[in-house]
């Protein structure tokens, strides 16, 4: 994991693509009463069409919760307590509110509108049917009758856009390996060319050699059929390769949501900062590694006011009293937000820090 | 221990104490001598006879109580016997592997395969006479396998984890890793599989005293069912003669499957069912299924910054 | 395929251990009892029936140990299994044969029928937690406690005697002989219903219960969220990859099942009387008739064998990771 530039992507353009999937203030809690862990509290983001959208963070800090939530295969006892997930581009009209669908509604929209690629990990795929069944029977429950013959086309084309040998189609999973089921599980998700596709940490478990083909086939893919992707991972140095837009989690919460060339070169939240230092550079010169002091809360006993204030180097006493809410920075950029009191002039009066403000243009460079 | 707050367990524990205390104390509390013929035959329950008398006058609430003894002694020794074989072969076959495995698996699995009844009424069968030890060592002898092949894989597994393998790095001899490292893990396994044990026991010894195969000389619940059988009970609508037997049978049974549903769920948290969260979503309306995360926005809970 | 092979080894060896234990169960008589019987019946035997019984019991002292078991396996494959005494003077295998179809009908029958139900009840229950069904679970659990014995004693106490709709005894009609005509199987199933709602009743409970508890722990596998999220319809969710995981355990446990199972169903012949091997056993207990206890031991133990060897299949046709491996 080392720090690569992003290559000439500018924040201008992804601004200008439509919203394809909205999510407004989604909370979710873990538990059913008054003990109940809040997961997430009033997340918002927005994903344009034909981005890839990172979700970055460490683990516990909610980003596969959102993933999940958002598309109601959080399992119990997760339960969403408020927001609306507003899908806006399906193509037969089951749009809208994810969360006030009905069963059968969502049921017809899933996999053609939204797909999830899981972790290929040996429980991702059912290990009594053989794979081609799998990727064929999520075509056929979103077809007419009598499409089984085609169904079997578009399975075996399915492989090889991911560059699988057919006869792979009548393996069991246990037959295959690590990186095959990864391809499977990507393959599996691009069945019916879904508008919206979630990668959840697709190639934590793989090596890195497998790592990179994977990804590399994933953007090749995301390129052909104007795939809009939200790519989740603990790892920020992949995202700033492969990502538009990247959002940072903390705690349950999105503190900073900007283009990925933005979160490299000029980080707005101390935690995006300090997430930063914590990689070495592959080139330019020699730095310290910093790193964030302290371990990321328990959710069941949050701190007050900022979640991030306890580890925070720039904390003011504010912090420890009240909540920041995503909002513009310091400088009103109009394609980011963040959610820090530092870029609030009603709580801080004073300049902000070095680091985390707007640079004059002679400091950017590699 | 947690194990008692679970209330399956409690209850189960509850229900088992009762019937355990009355096997202790049964001879001095029973009314009647249960063996003691009298003149009142097959008279329903009243107040002299609580459970009613046989058709040779003798009380049944005196033979159940008394008969409480008889049961419980025999299951308790055939569950002990059983455990301590099952605890040696399957831990030792899990610990050892290769060859000694191989063996000992095979012995384990052709005792599990061989129905067990019919051998038990068989061998009680042709003994010359069969007293309650001796039913119990042969329900021992016929119903170790079981145990023995859970606590097998357990160990297979157990012996793979890390912390066996620091300890084995540490040089720690074999039979102390054994002792203090594995065995500890698998008191919940045995636990159950004393419990298990005891069940069948019970449950094959009461059969074995209603088929007649066993001396008659003792009371025993099944005893009481076989003179019931025998003496046409059922045609004669005389039900207060077979139902109460039976019903302890099943009470008994019942706590000791209870208390094992309790170790189930320390075991594996996934089983926990607690009424009152059931409670809670019925009330809400809040449906939890796999694949359909419910909505609720009703909560009263307060969030963090937020007034209530 | 080497799944099965070993298998087949291995019940081809159980069934090796179970005649010899059949073999020394004999010799475990203290000699007097057997030697009055033979004099009893001694003007009734011939010579050669005589020795075959020497030979079973151990009594002659002319022939090692393992000459008589060399004796005895060769009887045995001959179809020699003795004489009866309770049913004397008809040979053991003749008694066998003619009780043997009653139990296996109803034995297989009734083990099917608990499973399917047991299995359907347990998938339900498990895929749907938190509604009322699962009061059916404490019941479970009370009914998994019940002696088979005392079920079919109560079956006849309510649907015998104080609402006579079905027969308490026999298996079939009195006054019928038995054969293939409609009468005859009308009867016997009119006789059969009790002794089967009995063993259906009391076997359901386990299979309930054990489905159940596997279908909680696989509902929370990953691959059920994928098949949800693929917005497959319930149904297929539920049975295709849910239950078709969570019933494996089922089967490949099922050798301690079916051996608690025809305890059970030898018992409940025993209390309706009906004409099974579990009736002759009673018989043979009753008289002390050894050859035929063991005759039984060792067709009841055979069938077992082949039960369990059915479903060693089943398992394998069912989850193809057991071809791979050994």
């Amino acid at each position: 994991m080392t720090l690569t530039p992003p290559i000439g992507r500018s924040a201008a353009s992804a601004s200008a693509r439509q919203p394809v999937l909205e999510i407004r203030n989604l909370s979710v809690d873990y538990g059913y009463d008054d003990r109940a862990v809040h997961a997430l509290s009033d997340v918002s983001l927005t994903l344009h069409a034909g981005e890839v959208l990172g979700l970055a963070g460490e683990s516990g800090c909610g980003k596969s919760t959102l993933a999940y939530a958002a598309t109601r295969l959080l399992p119990p006892p997760g339960v969403i307590t408020g927001g609306e997930v507003l899908f806006t581009r399906s193509r037969d009209g089951h749009g809208g509110d994810l969360l006030t669908m009905s069963d059968a509604e969502l049921r017809a929209q899933r996999w053609r509108d939204t797909a999830i690629v899981f972790q290929g990990s040996m429980n991702s795929l059912n290990p009594v049917y053989k794979i081609g069944k799998q990727l064929m029977d999520g075509i056929t429950a979103h077809s007419p009758r009598g499409f089984r013959e085609q169904a079997r086309l578009r399975a075996l084309e399915l492989l090889e856009m991911v560059g699988i040998p057919n006869n792979r189609l009548d393996s069991y999973p246990h037959q295959l390996s690590g990186g095959m089921r990864q391809r499977v599980m990507v393959a599996m998700a691009l069945a019916l060319e879904p508008e919206v596709v979630i990668m959840d940490e697709p190639t934590t478990a793989l090596d890195v050699v497998m790592q990179r083909q994977i990804l590399e086939q994933i953007m090749r893919l995301k390129n052909e059929l104007g795939l809009s992707v939200i790519f989740i991972t603990h790892d920020v140095s992949l995202l700033l390769e492969l990502a538009d837009r990247i959002a940072i989690m903390y705690a349950g919460k999105i503190v900073e949501d900007a283009s990925a060339d933005e979160v490299y070169r000029m980080p707005r939240h101390p935690y995006t900062a300090g997430l930063l230092h914590s990689f070495p550079p592959l080139h330019g010169p020699r730095r310290e590694l910093g790193g964030i002091p302290g371990s990321p809360p328990d959710l069941m006993k949050l701190p007050s006011g900022c979640n991030f204030h306890p580890r925070c180097p720039h904390a003011l006493e504010a912090c420890s009293v009240l909540e920041p809410k995503l909002g513009p920075t310091e400088g009103a950029e109009p394609t980011r937000s963040v959610a820090c009191l530092l870029h609030d002039p009603a709580v801080n009066p004073g300049p902000v820090p070095v680091e985390l403000g707007v640079r004059p243009l002679s400091k950017e460079t590699a | 221990m947690s194990l008692v707050r679970n209330r399956k367990a409690l209850a189960g524990m509850i229900l088992l104490a009762f019937f355990v205390v009355i096997a202790i104390i049964g001879p001095w509390i029973a009314p009647y001598n249960p063996s003691m013929v009298g003149p009142d035959s097959l008279q329903a329950p009243s107040l002299a006879h609580r459970l009613g008398t046989t058709n040779t006058g003798q009380d049944i609430l005196s033979q159940l109580i008394v008969g409480t003894q008889g049961v419980m002694v025999v299951g308790l020794i055939a569950g002990i016997l059983a455990t301590i074989i099952s605890v040696i072969v399957g831990v030792t076959s899990g610990f050892l592997g290769g060859l000694g495995d191989e063996v000992l698996s095979l012995i384990s699995n052709v005792f599990l395969v061989i129905p067990a009844l019919p051998l038990i009424i068989i061998i009680v069968g042709v003994l010359p006479s069969a007293g309650g030890l001796t039913i119990a060592v042969v329900i021992a002898l016929t119903g170790w396998a079981w145990g023995a092949r859970v606590l097998r894989a357990q160990t297979l597994s157990l012996r793979k984890r890390d912390f066996v393998e620091a300890a084995r790095a540490n040089g720690e001899p074999m039979w102390r890793i054994l002792f203090f490292e594995i065995m500890p893990n698998l008191t919940a396994i045995i636990a159950s599989g004393f419990i298990g044990t005891v069940i069948f026991a019970i449950l094959s010894e009461v059969t074995l005293a209603f088929i007649g195969v066993t001396s008659i000389s003792t009371w025993n619940w099944g005893t009481v069912l076989f003179w019931a059988q025998s003496s046409q009970a059922l045609v004669q609508g005389a039900w207060w003669w077979f139902v109460p037997a039976g019903l302890c049978i099943a009470a008994v049974g019942t706590s000791l499957t209870l208390i094992n549903f309790g170790i189930d769920e320390f075991v594996n948290p996934r089983l926990r069912n607690t009424a009152a969260n059931a409670r809670l979503l019925r009330r809400k309306k809040i449906r939890a299924r796999i694949g359909f995360t419910p909505v609720y926005r009703g909560f009263i809970s307060t969030r963090k910054g937020e007034d209530a | 395929m080497k799944f099965l092979l070993r298998r087949l080894g291995f019940y081809v060896f159980t069934g090796w251990a179970a005649v010899t234990l059949n073999f020394f169960i004999a010799r475990l008589l203290p000699g007097d009892p057997v030697q009055s019987l033979i004099n009893k019946y001694r003007g009734l035997l011939s010579t050669d029936a005589i020795n075959s019984l020497r030979v079973l019991f151990g009594l002659n002292t002319h022939t090692t140990v393992w000459q008589d078991y060399l004796t005895y396996w060769g009887n045995l494959l001959h179809g020699d299994l003795g004489i009866s005494f309770a049913y004397f003077p008809t040979p053991v295998s003749a008694v066998l044969a003619q009780s043997l179809p009653w139990t296996l009908t109803l034995g297989f029958v009734c083990t099917i029928l608990g499973f399917a139900l047991g299995t359907l009840a347990g998938v339900g229950l498990g895929w749907r937690r938190g509604t009322w069904l699962d009061l059916l679970l404490p019941v479970a659990n009370f009914f998994s406690a019940i002696p088979y014995f005392w079920l079919g004693l109560i079956a006849i106490a309510l649907f015998g005697v104080a609402l006579p709709l079905f027969p308490t005894s026999g298996g079939y009609d009195g006054g019928l002989i038995p054969s293939f005509s409609l009468e005859f199987i009308g009867s016997a199933l009119y006789h059969a219903a009790l002794p089967a709602l009995t063993i259906v009743l009391a076997s359901v409970a386990g299979w309930i219960l054990g489905m159940r508890n596997m279908m909680v722990t696989v509902s929370s596998e990953d691959y059920v969220t994928v098949a949800q999220a693929k917005g497959l319809p319930e149904r297929r969710v539920m049975f295709g990859y849910a239950a078709r995981n969570a019933v494996l355990p089922s089967i490949s446990g099922f050798a301690l099942s079916l051996g608690f199972i025809v305890g059970g169903t030898l018992v409940t012949e025993i209390v309706f009387s009906y004409p099974g091997i579990g009736y002759v056993l009673f018989q043979a207990v009753g008289s002390k008739d050894y050859s035929l206890m063991q005759g039984v031991f060792l067709i009841v133990t055979l069938a077992v064998l082949v039960a369990n060897m059915a479903a060693d299949f089943a398992y394998a046709l069912l989850d193809p990771r057991t071809r791979q491996e050994g």
